[in-house]
């Protein structure tokens, strides 16, 4: 191999197309995840353990800043969810070809942000 | 040379099958979730607890707990062998590799305990 060939690993100078921007938000998303499932198990621990700390719990999610932390955690599972389900899609050939990709990372862009809006309004 | 020792199927190809089965299993589990909030618009303990009381849904529980350890540690380490390289940050990179997974390692043993302990303990 040409060990001379030029390379450009310069990030910041390349415009990322849509399908590279979906793949990185979808790590992004999950990595939060990681710390967001620490939430989610500690709601439902209280939710579980007796009926007090369940309705003391309905107490901490009338809370404006629990309500956002919330819907933040509910964001990054529903848009790693629907990423997750393009990558399952591509895996049975569907939407592989580089048109493909473009079409379903913008449709499946769509998809999370109305399923976020919706997360928030039902957390609101 | 590339080191299998620290993926979770020691090769890549059961490590693509793991996360793709847990990802199924993690998908079917938060949509069961939200729609059984969904068409339980006022949710009581009871119902709720009602719902948890059923084996199956503790089984259900626990297949996600644990499959939310290995798919975290497959993504993780699929984020961490791209980015927290040798070519980032030279031979510094396996040692904070090695530290972030081990930390994720002692976190998610604790959570699966703590899982079975609120599914099985109340």
């Amino acid at each position: 191999m040409n060990k001379k060939r030029p390379v450009n690993l310069d990030l910041w100078t390349i415009q990322f197309p849509i399908a590279a921007l979906v793949s990185i938000t979808h790590r992004v998303s999950g990595v939060v995840l990681l710390a967001g499932i620490l939430i989610l198990m500690w709601m439902l621990d209280a939710s579980l353990a007796s009926e007090e700390s369940f309705l003391e719990l309905q107490t901490i999610l009338a809370n404006p800043i629990a309500k956002f932390v919330l819907w933040a955690v509910l964001a990054a599972l529903a848009y790693h969810l629907v990423m997750g389900l393009r990558h399952l899609l591509m895996d049975l050939g569907i939407g592989e070809s580089l048109e493909g990709g473009r079409r379903g990372a913008t449709v499946a862009v769509v998809i999370a942000v109305i399923l976020i809006l919706a997360a928030g309004w039902w957390v609101w | 040379m590339v080191t299998a020792v620290s993926t979770l199927g020691r090769n890549g190809v059961a490590d693509w099958v793991i996360q793709r089965v847990s990802a199924l299993i993690l998908a079917a589990y938060t949509i069961f979730i939200v729609a059984f909030i969904g068409a339980n618009p006022q949710l009581d303990f009871a119902t709720w607890h009602g719902l948890f009381d059923q084996l199956w849904m503790r089984i259900f529980s626990l297949m996600t707990l644990i499959s939310m350890a290995a798919h975290g540690w497959i993504g993780l380490w699929a984020v961490l062998t791209d980015y927290v390289t040798e070519r980032m940050m030279g031979s510094k990179a396996l040692t904070l590799r090695i530290l972030v997974l081990g930390a994720y390692a002692v976190v998610t043993l604790a959570y699966l305990v703590w899982g079975f302990e609120m599914l099985w303990g109340f």
